[in-house]
């Protein structure tokens, strides 16, 4: 009387098979579960056992013993509930059918034998597919998530008899198909617009350059310059997340319980934590490591507004994660890692009370608390941080303004053209935009003309930059030329790169 | 005779012609005070010019001996043979910056031109030895300050003297030599060809008649006229006892800013500018410090700067870019709209002129010429 049926724990993103064997003997009646349970688990006994008797089975009165096999691994999650109680109801031959080994099964029981959704299937859908399983059984609730790996067949389930029922044959589901195909091109609705913003050019400009390579973007002003609300509508000009960015992005949301409407996530991500946030909220961890809002910002952006408000040590743990793209997470009871591709946008004064260099009002701050404020901001952050601009409120009233201003929709079309230019350029570099460049790449990738070459040693020799910087501007340009759709940089691209060039050495120096 | 007729004896003839008698500034001033009318001295009494107070009767003496027309019709003739301009007190071309310095020069012997824009100047001096660094120096700041159209002054002498004539004349900038002696007397010979140079590209001045030998006392005299003609006075180098120290004198008394370049403390070349420094002159390290304390040069600076744009190397929107910032710091945003271009073509443009040396920015997305 043994059975052996598979399910799926997760650990960080990836999905590793478990088989649930059980066994039933002759004995005292007990159920026990062995092979690293933890909490959720175990508790899933007696989640298993009403539901059995609720759905009209009879729970089999024998000495239970279920393994979770690999038994050196820890597992944790409710979806294990459906394997074990199918594993029960086919060692005590209620299931008859024993085709059916390839299935993987995930869902969460209830006590009267519904199936309830669960979090992270679509990293466990996605990690099937790379252990080449057919064919799983998911919660109706998780359908859609489930829907969007095509080589998986998915059969949605609402309750435990009718997977009984399917398994014995009786009753037949077909596979779910996702109806809509998964990348869906419809525009994202907004209710902001880049329209909304009267003037700040310049700001516009550096926000679209650095929303087509994905450049991080520093923005310093004096208070009512226009940054945040700048900032506030940068989603609405960020380039389509491709098939891939999008399972990536689904993925960490599944897991984090965060994916609202169960299906693919199709917009870019933005995360705007306050500034009250602990290390801890910023980077994951947790005693079950859960990831942080640097991940849930992977393949978009993590705005930091008035970043010196941060807690320095808080802005610190930022640098490892921006250099290497993923973030390490070691507990305890697991060392896990989460993707953490973000773009950085972040926001600042000039100084405490904001109005350092404002020509319209009058700064009240010392230069030594300028200074304090300055110095929170390291410059391992600052190096990493391609595009610096200076915003200031600009007086208008003296302009007949009837100059129509570009709609996020104009933007955003010349973004996605750029972008879609560079994920054909690295395809086989496996990154995604000119940001991501390492300084081997800039060289392959960033061809400059003469007169560009001889332009950018010009402004090198004039500005002093430093190395970090000229490659800096190198990928800026690069981004400018795309923008452009110019295979080669030419002139016109480097001399505006130069003018997003660091800020460091006025503010910082 | 018909000569009188000719020969005028105003205010001013009478002043060249005490100066040309070899007659001190300081005796001459004092006629001037005392007469109501100076032309009354050519047909008073001797009587009378004997009663003048605190004249010694040396003075006196050649006053009432050389009382003729004919020697003064003499004295113009030689002047205008020898090309040598007038310029007296009663002048409209009398440096406005002189008329009120003390022991005013009531006469000026000058070859050259002095020019309007020549109220915009700054005296460069040192001492007549000078080191390889004082050379560096001078010629540096020379350049520097002659780029923004601003005079140079000094004394013709050897050393930084001549030094900062050169460096003015060859950065195409204008010069003034204060000479210490008469204008057809060439001190120290071997700045002949100098003194040519500058006659064409500036001004050679002395308040000395000509043929006036360069005496040891004509120089300290000299030096008041030197300050007076600028705004500020350079030091470049001086030992401890230096004739610089003397033009640095007579600036202070006559309110001019007074700049030093610092030395090595065990360069004796460098030991009176450094206690200069120490006494509370403004150290100089560019042409920078320079105008920071003088309000007029940078003025004088900004218009030099809007006028000298050299628009023959820039593109037509370059132009238009340049035409807008002129008129004072302005924010990209109005030159997108003012333009009508992108504000991508407008952020190179900006980029190209900044590399350029026409503009920079001064922070937030405002940019004002150089």
């Amino acid at each position: 009387m043994y059975s052996k049926v598979r399910t799926c724990v997760l650990q960080g993103l990836n999905g590793y098979i478990v088989e649930v064997e059980t066994d039933l003997s002759k004995g005292l009646p007990v159920f026990n579960i062995v092979g690293l349970p933890d909490t959720s688990i175990k508790e899933s006994k007696e989640r298993v056992r009403t539901a059995i008797k609720n759905s009209g089975f009879e729970f089999p009165l024998s000495r239970i013993t279920v393994n979770l096999a690999p038994a050196n691994l820890k597992k944790e999650g409710s979806q294990l509930d459906l394997a074990i109680a199918v594993g029960i109801l086919k060692a005590s031959d209620i299931i008859k059918d024993n085709i059916h080994d390839s299935i993987v099964f995930l869902g969460e029981l209830s006590l009267d034998g519904r199936i309830n959704t669960i979090e992270g299937a679509l990293p466990m859908i996605i990690s099937m597919r790379e252990n080449n399983i057919k064919k799983c059984i998911v919660p109706y609730g998780n359908k859609d998530e489930c829907a969007v790996v095509e080589d998986v067949e998915i059969i949605p389930v609402e309750s435990l008899n009718q997977v009984v029922n399917f398994l014995n044959g009786s009753e037949n589901i077909s596979p779910y198909k996702c109806k809509n195909s998964p990348m869906l091109d419809e525009e994202g609705i907004f209710d902001v617009d880049f329209s909304d913003i009267k003037g700040q050019e310049g700001l516009k400009r550096a926000l679209e350059v650095a929303a087509a390579g994905s450049h991080n973007i520093l923005i310093i002003g004096p208070p009512g310059a226009g940054k945040t609300m700048a900032a506030k509508r940068l989603p609405t000009i960020l380039p389509k997340l491709t098939f891939d960015e999008a399972i990536e992005v689904t993925k960490i949301y599944s897991i984090s319980g965060l994916l609202d409407s169960n299906s693919l996530i199709r917009k870019r991500p933005f995360r705007a934590p306050h500034h009250t946030s602990s290390q801890v909220s910023l980077i994951g961890g947790g005693r079950i490591p859960k990831p942080g809002e640097v991940s849930l910002a992977h393949n978009g952006v993590l705005f930091l507004d008035e970043i010196l408000e941060f807690n320095k040590n808080v802005l610190e743990v930022l640098r490892q994660p921006m250099e290497d793209g993923v973030v390490t997470i070691s507990r305890a009871n697991a060392s896990i890692t989460y993707p953490s591709k973000f773009m950085l946008v972040a926001s600042m004064n000039p100084c405490p009370c904001g109005y350092y260099g404002d020509p319209y009002h009058e700064c009240t701050c010392s230069q030594n608390s300028i200074d304090r404020y300055l110095s929170k901001l390291s410059s391992p952050l600052l190096d990493r941080i391609d595009i610096h601009v200076e915003v200031m409120p600009v007086n208008y009233k003296d302009l007949n303004n009837d100059t129509n201003v570009e709609t996020s929709k104009d933007i955003r079309e010349r973004v996605n053209l750029a972008r879609e230019i560079q994920i054909r350029r690295y395809k086989k570099d496996k990154i995604y935009s000119n940001s991501q460049l390492n300084p081997r790449n800039i060289k392959k990738y960033c061809k400059l003309t003469k007169e560009a070459e001889l332009v950018l040693k010009e402004a090198f020799n004039k500005y002093k930059f430093s190395a970090r910087t000229y490659n800096k501007i190198l990928k800026v340009s690069r981004t400018i030329a795309d923008l452009d759709a110019e295979e080669k940089i030419l002139e016109g691209h480097v001399l505006e790169a130069v003018r997003y060039r660091s800020l460091d050495k006025k503010y910082w120096g | 005779m018909g000569v009188n007729s000719l020969i005028e004896v105003s205010k001013r003839n009478i002043l060249i012609w005490l100066s040309s008698l070899n007659i001190g500034n300081k005796n001459i001033e004092k006629i001037y005070n005392q007469l109501d009318d100076l032309r009354n001295l050519w047909y008073m009494s001797v009587n009378n010019i004997n009663k003048l107070n605190n004249i010694g009767s040396q003075v006196k003496e050649k006053i009432i001996k050389n009382r003729n027309e004919e020697y003064l019709k003499n004295v113009l003739n030689i002047l205008e043979e020898k090309n040598v301009d007038v310029i007296t007190i009663y002048d409209k071309n009398y440096p406005e910056y002189l008329k009120n310095i003390y022991d005013r020069p009531y006469v000026l012997y000058t070859k050259g031109s002095i020019i309007k824009d020549d109220e915009f100047a700054v005296a460069v001096v040192g001492s007549r030895k000078s080191t390889a660094y004082g050379k560096w120096v001078t010629e540096k700041l020379v350049k520097d300050l002659t780029k923004f159209g601003i005079t140079i002054v000094s004394g013709l002498a050897a050393g930084i003297d001549s030094i900062a004539h050169k460096a003015a004349i060859e950065s195409n900038g204008r010069t003034i030599a204060v000479l210490g002696n008469g204008l057809d007397v060439i001190y120290p010979k071997r700045n002949k060809e100098l003194y040519r140079e500058i006659e064409k590209k500036g001004a050679i001045v002395t308040e000395y008649f000509l043929g006036v030998e360069p005496y040891k006392y004509n120089f300290p005299q000299r030096n008041r006229i030197i300050s007076g003609l600028s705004l500020g006075v350079i030091i470049v180098e001086a030992k401890e006892k230096s004739g610089s120290l003397i033009t640095c004198h007579h600036a202070l008394e006559q309110g001019k800013e007074v700049f030093a370049v610092p030395g090595n403390i065990n360069s004796i070349f460098s030991r009176g500018t450094n206690k200069l420094i120490k006494e509370g002159a403004k150290l100089v390290m560019d042409v920078e410090d320079i105008l920071e304390e003088l309000y007029v040069l940078q003025e004088r600076v900004r218009e030099v700067k809007k006028e000298n744009i050299d628009y023959s190397n820039l593109s037509q929107m370059e132009i238009k870019v340049v035409e807008l910032i002129k008129e004072g710091p302005v924010h990209c945003d109005i030159i997108v709209y003012k333009t009508g271009m992108n504000i991508s073509t407008i952020n190179s443009i900006l980029t190209i002129l900044e590399l350029k040396g026409i503009i920079k920015e001064i922070g937030g997305g405002y940019f004002a010429l150089l």
